[in-house]
């Protein structure tokens, strides 16, 4: 049943996973995420549901972990924050060119290095552009709200089913931290080994039957023309996504002289900043980005004969910017604001900037 | 007589298993991956687990093993076999898990993996294919390479001072309580297929009675590597590697 409840990002992330019916979590302990699995260690969903927790030793092994559990056509995840994404790279575009699905949950703290541990959105370029080698492409949702933490847990390992491919949540400090209210939906029900053998033994390694040929994860092919093909195919694929998964959301947009473009808690930062706008009589509108990748260019370019400037807002030096330039190609007036290393911008310093370098500049 | 008399049904005394595929092999002539190959499927036939194995395979020369042996295969990536086998055991705790791999892989960057893996003491079995080299990058030195053995990337011969000692990985995994059995064989002679013939059936059966990780090092030759013809390899291996990597059970609980 339906029910209310109120919980940090985090902890809606292991609600989340164990209601949809999430058969392995396996993760490493790293600020400031490790609530999740803390959560699902109190919980035991081993003995809710049979779903598998395990504290691996490492990002790499954590990451592996779930190549070998997607392998096996399961619904299996990960969690981690910036330095433990990074780690994860390597694992990460494994799972990419095995074409497996699962679900890498980020929630971003400030860069480089160790860094901070308070929230940034800095990792743009590692989630959407491939952080590891090779030409693959991530799904990203990028959450808002607690709600939407974890709306895109069962949303995610959904888009990862239907196009065997990776996708990431990509959070960050302010999200997994906060505190809101939450509807969280029924208990679903974890895949039988049939079912899984009957939904994914055409690929999984589910054990080889008599009635079928031996299935093989892998990523590998030496042979150039056949891995060239198997490239088209990953782009075809990620074209396909593109062309079908874009998700934004729109407000105050429809008298809009200027826009922001803000995703997940900048998104929610610039709400505020409207409302101070529109009350001193500046029109502006917010285009929130839920997918980063595929990002919402045509909802962009849809924007441009009705606004004179974008102002993109981003808790790093300018990274989703450069997709909002790609979009406009010019014809407006495109600037960056942004705050770094853990500092999270106000309303006010939002739109004295967007009046000083869109408006006024 | 023709051929034909001799080749009869009733004349058979040995055939193929039929978990080895047709797949002409990679390997180098006097390779020993080829015959751990071969044993590990005439185990699994022997046992009929094959509908419920699931083979990971490293990164090195049996990186394509997965041609080899009609079972389900995952290709992990360089060293993390064993993390992507902890998956696959904790999520169809039924199956049986194997992973093979390489000194390169598994003693030097999957390291952690192995330890972490075998102190959990996963319900799975670990093939390490020790030929003190790594095989598939053309010939430099692993972390098994042996005191003055000449490499690609060690030309002098390994310099312990500036590499440290040949490590004993096998040693140290059976330190870790989570291992039940832990052996180090070898494949060079009829004697020692059936011995490591044995051993992989005991691992397997460890693995179905989900004792802890089964641990089994073949002491190997890579003749391409080594640069001495497969049968000088064997007797360098013998002459060489055995006083260093000395074979017999370590552990068997
Ligand atoms: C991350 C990474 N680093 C390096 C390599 C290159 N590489 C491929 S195989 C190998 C060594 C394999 O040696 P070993 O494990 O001893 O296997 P063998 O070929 O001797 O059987 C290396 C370094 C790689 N594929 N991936
Ligand atoms: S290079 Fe060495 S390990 Fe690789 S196939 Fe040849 S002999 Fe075997
Ligand atoms: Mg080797």
């Amino acid at each position: 049943m339906a029910e209310l409840k109120l919980m940090k990002g985090n902890e809606a992330i292991a609600e989340a996973a164990i209601r949809c019916g999430c058969d392995g979590y396996f993760g490493y302990p790293i600020t400031p995420q490790s609530e999740v699995m803390e959560t699902l260690m109190a919980r035991k969903p081993w003995e809710e549901t049979g779903m598998v927790v395990l504290q691996a030793e490492s990002e790499v092994a954590a990451i592996n972990m779930v190549y070998g559990g997607a392998g096996c056509g399961k619904k299996v995840m990960t969690s981690s924050s910036s330095p433990g994404v990074s780690l994860k790279q390597e694992g990460i575009t494994y799972i990419a060119g095995a074409e497996l699905p699962c679900l890498v949950v980020n929630v971003v703290r400030g860069g480089p290095g160790l860094g901070t541990i308070q929230p940034a959105q800095s990792d743009y370029f590692q989630a959407t552009k491939g952080g590891g080698h090779g030409d693959y492409r991530l799904i990203v949702l990028a959450p808002a709200s607690v709600q939407e933490m974890y709306d895109f847990v069962d949303l995610g390992f959904e888009l990862a089913f239907k196009y065997r491919n990776p996708v990431q949540i990509q959070s960050d400090g302010v999200i997994g931290q906060m505190m809101e209210k939450v509807t969280v939906g029924e208990f679903k029900p974890r895949l039988t080994d049939e079912e899984v053998v009957k939904r994914y033994g055409s690929w999984a390694t589910t054990g080889k039957t008599a009635n079928r040929d031996r299935n093989i994860i892998t990523s590998l092919d030496l042979d150039a023309y056949r891995q060239e093909q198997f490239n088209l195919k990953l782009q075809r694929k990620y074209k396909e996504i593109e062309e079908k998964e874009v998700r934004f959301e729109k407000i105050a947009c429809e008298d809009a002289d200027y826009l922001l473009v803000a995703y997940g808690s900048s998104s929610r930062i610039c709400q505020k900043a409207i409302e101070i706008a529109r009350e001193k009589g500046i029109k502006v509108g917010l285009l929130r980005p839920i997918t980063l990748f595929p990002y919402p260019t045509k909802a962009i370019q849809a924007m441009l004969g009705q606004v004179k400037g974008i102002l993109a807002v981003e808790m790093s030096a300018g990274q989703m910017v450069e997709d909002v330039r790609l979009a406009v190609e010019g014809k407006v007036k495109v600037q960056h604001y942004g705050r770094m290393g853990g500092v999270i911008p106000t309303p006010n310093e939002i739109v004295k900037a967007l009046e000083e370098q869109i408006i006024n500049g | 007589m023709d051929i034909k008399d001799i080749i009869k049904e009733e004349n058979l005394v040995y055939s193929k298993t039929k978990v080895l595929t047709d797949n002409v092999m990679h390997y180098c002539p006097g390779c020993t991956h080829g015959v751990v190959h071969k044993i590990l499927a005439e185990v699994i036939d022997e046992l009929n687990i094959q509908e419920k194995t699931i083979g990971v395979t490293p990164v090195g020369c049996a990186v394509l093993a997965y041609n080899y042996l009609h079972i389900d295969w995952q290709e992990a990536a360089h060293g993390r076999a064993p993390a992507v086998a902890t998956a696959i055991n904790r999520l169809y705790p039924e199956k049986y898990v194997f992973t093979y791999q390489g000194d390169g892989d598994l003693a030097s960057i999957g390291a952690a993996e192995i330890i972490h893996a075998c102190n959990r003491g996963e319900k799975m079995l670990v093939i390490f294919i020790n030929n003190g080299i790594y095989g598939m990058t053309g010939g430099q030195m692993a972390p098994t390479t042996l005191e003055g053995m000449p490499t690609s990337t060690s030309p002098y011969g390994r310099d312990v001072k500036m590499t440290g000692q040949p490590l004993k990985i096998t040693e140290l995994i059976a330190q870790l309580p989570g291992t039940c059995y832990v052996t180090r064989q070898a494949a060079h002679t009829p004697a020692a297929v059936r011995k490591l013939k044995k051993a992989i059936t005991k691992a397997f059966d460890n693995t179905g009675k989900k004792k802890g990780t089964s641990f089994i090092e073949v002491v190997s030759t890579c003749n391409s590597g080594w640069k001495l013809s497969p049968v000088k390899s064997n007797e360098w291996m013998v002459e060489h590697m055995f006083p260093y990597y000395p074979l017999g059970d370590m552990k068997d609980e």
